[in-house]
């Protein structure tokens, strides 16, 4: 059977720099993967190196983007939620759980991978990570999927422990690479192929594995 | 964007005068500033689509520029701004980047919401 996967997470780009390459390994493997996208990334910082985006603009641009990097690592299924950046700690959380509970149901994913909540840095993450294991704590135990959780705090090995799920992604650098450098007004791409060109093997050293926290959840 | 020219604002400033505007005020420091730096304090806010009039505005400064506009019964203030968005006509749209580009603070103003 296939594996359905849905990842849901806060803003474009989340999905680069953790979590690309598994995606495009399960892809590879015949997994159907839906992307969840709860915002636009409306209020990033980042506009371009000169700016070429502007607060009206950006989240169009990042829409284009988020679309580019999905291509490249080859989600099927790409949702923008409509919600906005930095409010998803604020919203109804009813109406938030609501869709997210929506989409489990439709999808029937056998593995959620969202934020480990608590450990996920941006607020939005964090909120973003916590509506997704509210909603499944809520289903009954054997219809709950597997949760990864992408956590990068600086405490979080000190508190979660060492992350369980070790993907090695290193056949898939190239997607990789090529989801983050479609983000182009938020990450400087001159850091990564600009007069610094990283070295291969510094490519597969930083990008090479990425690391989830399986979810506990209570009976 | 465009590095702001003073003439150019202070001309938008001027056409948005005395009229129901809408305005986006913002500044931060970005989520991340104490993940990378613990002795940086995080913190940032946004107002949008607020609807504001002022009766007289002015940008001042050698860049970064600062804007003032005087509403009825009080001030909108906006320090730190670089760039502004010069082939929109009928908005204004500034902001003020560091040296990394991030932004750090936005000032909108606008006939219709943002």
């Amino acid at each position: 059977m296939t594996q359905n996967i849905l990842v849901v997470l806060p803003h474009p780009d989340d999905e680069a720099f953790g979590l690309s390459g598994t995606l495009a390994k399960y892809v590879s493997e015949g997994a159907k993967v839906t992307y969840a996208c709860l915002t636009l990334g409306e209020m990033g910082r980042n506009m371009g190196v000169p700016p070429f985006a502007n607060r009206v603009t950006l989240p169009t641009i990042r829409k284009a983007e988020l679309e580019a990097s999905c291509r490249a690592i080859g989600i099927q299924d790409l949702r923008m939620l409509g919600f906005h950046d930095k409010t998803i700690e604020f919203e109804d959380q009813d109406k938030l759980d609501g869709v997210i509970h929506s989409l489990l149901e439709e999808i029937k994913p056998s593995l959620v991978v969202t934020f480990y909540p608590g450990y996920s840095v941006h607020p939005d993450h964090d909120a973003t990570g916590a509506a997704v294991v509210r909603t499944i704590q809520r289903l009954p135990k054997d219809r709950r999927p597997t949760v990864y959780g992408i956590a990068f705090s600086n405490n979080c090995e000190e508190e979660l422990g060492k992350p369980d799920v070790l993907v090695d992604v290193k056949s898939f650098l190239e997607q990789k690479m090529q989801s983050i450098q479609a983000h182009k007004s938020q990450f400087q791409a001159a850091e990564l192929l600009g007069p610094k060109k990283l070295q291969q093997q510094e490519i597969v050293r930083r990008f090479g594995t990425e690391r989830f926290w399986t979810y506990s959840f209570e009976d | 964007m465009e590095i702001i020219h003073v003439d150019d604002v202070q001309q938008m400033i001027d056409k948005l005068k005395n009229q129901d505007v809408y305005v986006h005020l913002e500044m931060t420091t970005g989520a991340y500033a104490a993940h990378y730096d613990s002795s940086k304090h995080p913190a940032a806010n946004f107002i949008t689509n607020a609807v504001i009039r002022y009766a007289h505005g002015s940008i001042s400064g050698n860049g970064p520029y600062r804007v003032g506009l005087k509403m009825e019964k009080g001030w909108i203030y906006a320090e730190g701004l670089t760039h502004y968005e010069q082939n929109d006509k009928e908005r204004l749209i500034m902001a003020g980047h560091d040296t990394q580009g991030k932004l750090v603070v936005a000032l909108q103003l606008s006939r219709e919401p943002f």
